[in-house]
């Protein structure tokens, strides 16, 4: 073990001693003083994230059992970024009268989170997956009820720990099929043949995998959970878990999984099309826009899926491509969501009647942010879209394809519904003007240039690939 | 990258665009004014010095000074956004530029104390970006791109009074007419790039690059002479060719300076700008096109020209003058062979759009400061203006003569080049380049007589000369004006970028010439003796005169077209198909969704250990699923 093996894991040691450092700092704030961990803990997670940008080697260290390359340090990258812009957007609401004094807590919490999101990403090993899969899931679950007057809070705490706990259980029954038919942890060891104890084997494992991303039937977790948490805890779980979650299937599809591949693409059509459709099809009803924004969000599970199927590292390009154009767009939602329930109070449709009128620049921020979710040209979610479907395209996929083309009709639909509430739709007593704080402020504005700007400057995607097809 | 400076000459009208638009009501006075004149200053000067730098380089291979990938979709098929410099688009940029600069100038004298100051300098910013951008577009797409942007912009400065309803009528006859004919032009670009698999001009215009395999025709015509017909069907909408020339007179409604920049001296030679940057791709492919441009051209010049005799509001006098000059540079495109002395109609079209530019903004400009004193178009309520106005009478005289081809003024030059490449090939074109000569001569200074000699009228208040702001721009376009024939344009352009000596051919300038005396004469004693002479001529002429003077009742066949025919006939059982069938159709899809989504709610119910159930069914429904289909 050298210094320059140890120093290949430099991400989670970043993270780790932003952890410890925000402990000590904690001990040293008086009970006045609290509300400074917020500032500090931002700096620090700004240093991380950019320090995560730093040129750095490719390799694997603690004999195989982490493994790193370009290209999990770009999804490792993109996670960071969508956790910057949670943390800017947490601030006004950790500031309130039941949090200022465990502020430390929560971003303790998702700190550890995402130090598990990252172990995950770069495990070479399926225990060393298994142990990222838990580090992640673990804390968000204290997070989600975070909380503490409140019941729903409580309940989605509960009912999350609950569904992971069985989702665990089926995934690491999936582990110990698969290690007793090859007889190996290892991802460079294991080889698979096509054998029936592996293709059962690998479904335990994806419907656990599932499970993180909300893949249809295993997302019924999802609305409630998304309900009753902080909002700032659902954007995390929407965005940071389900993306991190996202990155490791198809890195795990690509390479470990490449001789199931006929089993697989089976699994993921019909998964595709049931999460598309389901999705869908709740979202249509929804007057609660956290709950909304859930369901809005299995659907664009189902629409990654799409990327997955074909296989290739073009694919693979796609989805990362997809992910982070994603995370703008539905941290924008978010960010857009906390802030108005943070000052009004508010979270159902009809409250953003007349909304425009009002805060013209959230309206229009929220409008961007649905457009891009919804894939209306130019903006940036068009492009994630555009390629998705030519990556399903190109794999040959065309009823697939046809039914996602169908998908996303209906999904503009209920995302203009919001719109019309904002723009169109009149109100005796709108949500009244206010001026949201700094950071929150700071947060929405990098999510609309990245929503424009990705869109625009073809180079990021040109670059996704590049380190795709050369890393695979 | 010595070039790499060009692309601040198109990013500078965008950023005073984008701090107008964005800081809309916010700036005080005239600081929008000053920001988008600056811009465009800054512009001029990047260009000239490109001009400059690129010229004087005996070299006149094409430049890429800027390019990066927007949009891949194959290794040979991707759109690229760049600046491409070869001899036309810089001389465009500098006649680009340059009329901006001076157009913008004025702008701050003609537009003060009008409601909208700086949304009529964000507009006119962001017509000079896309003009701009087009010029210099690597390709075809980016090209269509910028050709919609200069579109729109033209759109919104056309109906800047939008509480006229005139202007509003205008505005949307304008974009939809101009939007009609890029319908083409899309098609022809997606042909085009079909048989081709490249939009890019670098790869289209090499003479010996292409070859195209396909035997695919229609109509006796094959496929890329069909291209190339669309293709030219949107640069005939944009630059006012006949059938699709209805609504550049219209267009006047706009603010006067407006009219000088984009419907005479810019936007309007678009087309023929298009037509000269395919220009190998339709001479080596598709002659039956050429012959075509050469048509349409020959057939508006003198289409327009007859009309322009016998209208009575300046403005539009003046707009029918730049479709039959525009009509003159087709027609010089069109008659035109590759390389050498056979080119001479590709150098002579561009070298009259070049001079053209100068002389019609002039003019625009001059009517724009006669409106200015005077509050009415209508020429019959003007007179005797040469005593109100001395300085804008004798800058308005030059630009008759030189749009008139009065020797030494630019236009004279110009002129002879088409006519003397006319006179080369086609017989006919050349007796109607004449015919056309000799009215231009006449309609100009019947303008120039009625205008600034004529009876002295009865004006509101006293009209004035136009402030120094507007009359100093209007100086350096007459300077142009006189000027611009001098330069050795062939040295500079030519169709194969070979040095090409442009003689004057004595034959051809001396018909010219007489017959465009003979034009001034006429109207001399027709508007400046007072004489009764053009009355008897009206009377004589009858419904000949009646039918020019309703524009050949162009508009009134669209009007029957369009409402009688493709509105009632066609229109109306697709909105019945539409609303009965298609919508029904939708409508059902709607319920379906809607039913499904009710009926499926109750598995949301709450309650973890029946997801647990469900989840576990999931697991194994698959498993079993994949069983059977492995069996």
């Amino acid at each position: 073990m050298t210094v320059q093996e140890l120093l290949l894991m430099r991400h989670e040691w970043a993270l780790i001693a932003g952890v410890l450092i925000l402990l000590v700092l904690e001990l040293n704030f008086s009970e006045e003083q609290k509300s400074k961990s917020i500032i500090s803990a931002v700096v620090i997670f700004t240093i991380i994230t950019l320090l995560g940008f730093l040129p750095a080697e490719s390799g694997s260290t603690f004999g195989g059992m982490y493994v790193t390359d370009p290209v999990r340090l770009l999804m490792k990258n993109i996670l960071n970024l969508g956790v910057l812009i949670i943390f800017l957007q947490a601030g006004s609401w950790l500031q309130t009268k039941n949090n200022y004094n465990r502020v430390t807590e929560f971003y303790l919490l998702m700190l550890s989170s995402v130090i598990g999101a990252n172990f995950m990403i770069s495990a070479g090993h399926f225990l060393m997956f298994y142990l990222g899969l838990e580090l992640l899931t673990i804390p968000i679950t204290a997070a989600a009820s975070y909380d503490q007057y409140k019941s729903k809070s409580a309940e989605a705490g509960i009912k999350l720990i609950l569904s992971s706990a069985f989702s665990s259980a089926i995934l690491l029954f999936g582990l110990s099929m698969l290690y007793g038919s090859t007889g190996e942890m290892y991802f460079s060891e294991v080889r698979f043949s096509n054998d029936l104890i592996q293709v059962l084997g690998f479904v335990f494992f994806f419907s656990g995998l599932g499970f993180k991303i909300s893949i249809v039937p295993f997302h019924l977790w999802t609305a409630d959970v998304y309900e009753g948490s902080p909002t700032n805890v659902t954007s995390y779980l929407s965005v940071v878990s389900k993306g991190a979650a996202i990155f490791v299937l198809v890195l795990l599809l690509i390479n470990l999984f490449e001789p199931l591949r006929l089993v697989w693409q089976q699994v993921i059509y019909g998964t595709a099309i049931f999460t598309m459709t389901i999705g869908n099809l709740f979202a249509i009803r929804q007057q609660n826009l956290k709950r909304f924004l859930a369901f809005s969000s299995i659907a664009q599970a189902g629409f990654i899926l799409l990327g997955v199927i074909g296989g290739s590292a073009l694919g693979m390009a796609t989805v990362i491509y997809f992910v982070l154009v994603y995370v703008f767009s539905n941290l924008a939602a978010f960010g857009v969501v906390i802030a108005i329930e943070q000052y009004a109070g508010k979270v159902n449709m009809a409250d953003y009647n007349g909304l425009y009128k009002t805060n013209p620049r959230l309206s229009l921020v929220m409008m961007l942010a649905l457009f891009s979710l919804a894939g209306i040209p130019p903006l940036a979610g068009f492009f994630g879209k555009f390629f998705l479907f030519t990556a399903v395209a190109a794999s040959g996929f065309y009823i697939l394809l046809f039914i996602a083309v169908l998908n996303a009709v209906i999904s503009l639909y209920y995302y203009l519904l919001v719109v019309k509430a904002m723009f169109i739709s009149k109100s005796e007593s709108p949500v009244p003007y206010f001026q949201s704080d700094y950071p929150t402020r700071i947060a929405l504005s990098a999510c609309v240039i990245g929503i424009i700007v990705i869109g625009f400057y073809s180079p990021v995607f040109e670059y996704i690939k590049q380190l795709c097809l050369i890393s695979f | 990258m010595e070039y790499q400076y060009t692309l601040w000459i198109v990013a500078l009208p965008l950023l005073a665009f984008l701090i107008n638009g964005l800081g809309s009501g916010r700036l005080p006075g005239k600081v929008s004014g000053w920001i988008a004149t600056i811009a465009i200053g800054g512009s001029t000067f990047l260009s000239y010095q490109t001009a400059f730098q690129y010229f004087s380089s005996p070299s006149r291979e094409k430049v890429i000074a800027f390019k990066t990938t927007w949009l891949r979709f194959n290794e040979t098929l991707h759109i690229d956004m760049g600046i491409l410099l070869d001899p036309i688009s810089v001389m465009m940029l500098v006649v680009i530029t340059t009329i901006s600069l001076m157009v913008f100038i004025y702008s701050q004298g003609y537009m003060k104390n009008e409601n909208g100051y700086d949304r009529y300098f964000a507009f006119l910013s962001l017509f000079s970006f896309s003009m701009l951008g087009l010029v210099v577009a690597t390709n075809l797409f980016q090209m269509y791109m910028f050709w919609e942007l200069v579109g729109i912009s033209s759109y919104l400065l056309i109906g800047f009074y939008y509480d006229k309803p005139s202007a509003v009528a205008a505005s949307k006859k304008a974009f939809i007419v101009t939007r009609f004919a890029d319908l083409g032009f899309l098609i022809g670009i997606l042909m085009v790039s079909y048989y081709t698999g490249t939009f890019d001009f670098d790869i289209l215009t090499n003479p010996d690059g292409l070859n195209f395999s396909t035997t695919a025709s229609f109509l006796g015509l094959s496929s890329i002479t069909w291209a190339l017909l669309l293709i030219f069907m949107g640069g005939a909408g944009k630059s006012a060719m006949f059938p699709l020339h209805v609504w550049l007179p219209d267009a006047m409604e706009g603010p006067t300076p407006v009219s000088a920049l984009i419907h005479a001296a810019t936007m309007v030679v678009a087309g023929v700008f298009l037509v000269a940057r395919l220009f190998p791709l339709y001479y080596a492919f598709a002659p039956t096109a050429l012959e075509v441009v050469a048509f349409i051209g020959a057939f508006t010049t003198l289409f327009a020209a007859i009309i322009a005799c016998t209208q009575f509001d300046i403005k539009r006098v003046l707009a029918f003058s730049t479709m039959s000059q525009i009509g003159y540079m087709m027609l010089a495109l069109g008659v035109s062979g590759y390389g050498g002395e056979e080119g001479l109609g590709y150098t002579a079209s561009l070298f009259h759009l070049f001079t053209h530019a100068f002389f019609k903004a002039l003019l625009f400009l001059g009517a724009g400061a006669i409106i200015h004193a005077v509050h009415t178009n209508d020429i019959r309520e003007m007179g005797s203006l040469r005593k109100h106005q001395p300085v804008t009478h004798i800058l308005f005289l030059i630009a008759c003569l030189a749009i008139a081809g009065i020797p030494p003024f630019s236009g004279f030059f110009s002129k002879d080049e088409i006519l003397a490449a006319t006179f080369a090939t086609h017989p006919i074109y050349f007796g109607i380049a004449v015919i056309v000569a000799g009215l231009t001569a006449f309609y100009m200074f019947r303008l120039y007589f009625i205008v600034f000699w004529g009876k002295e009228k009865k004006y509101e208040h006293a009209p004035h000369e136009a402030p120094t702001v507007m009359l100093i721009p209007m100086i350096v376009l007459a300077i142009g004006s006189a000027l611009a024939g001098f330069i050795p344009f062939g040295h500079y352009i030519s169709s194969d970028g070979q040095s090409l000596t442009l003689h004057i051919n004595w034959l051809v300038a001396i018909t010219s010439v007489v017959i465009a005396l003979a034009g001034i004469g006429v109207a001399w004693t027709f508007y400046k003796t007072g004489s009764d002479a053009s009355q008897k001529v009206i009377k004589a002429l009858g419904s000949v005169y009646t039918s020019a003077f309703n524009k050949f009742y162009i508009d009134e066949i669209y009007i029957l077209i369009t409402k009688g025919v493709i509105f009632r006939l066609i229109a109306k059982p697709i909105a019945w198909f539409d609303r009965n069938v298609i919508d029904a159709f939708m409508n059902l899809l709607a319920a379906i969704t809607n039913w499904v989504s009710s009926q499926i709610k109750e598995f949301q119910s709450g309650q973890v250990q029946k997801y647990a159930f469900i989840f576990i069914s999931g697991v194994l429904i698959i498993v079993l699923s994949l069983i059977y289909a492995t069996q």
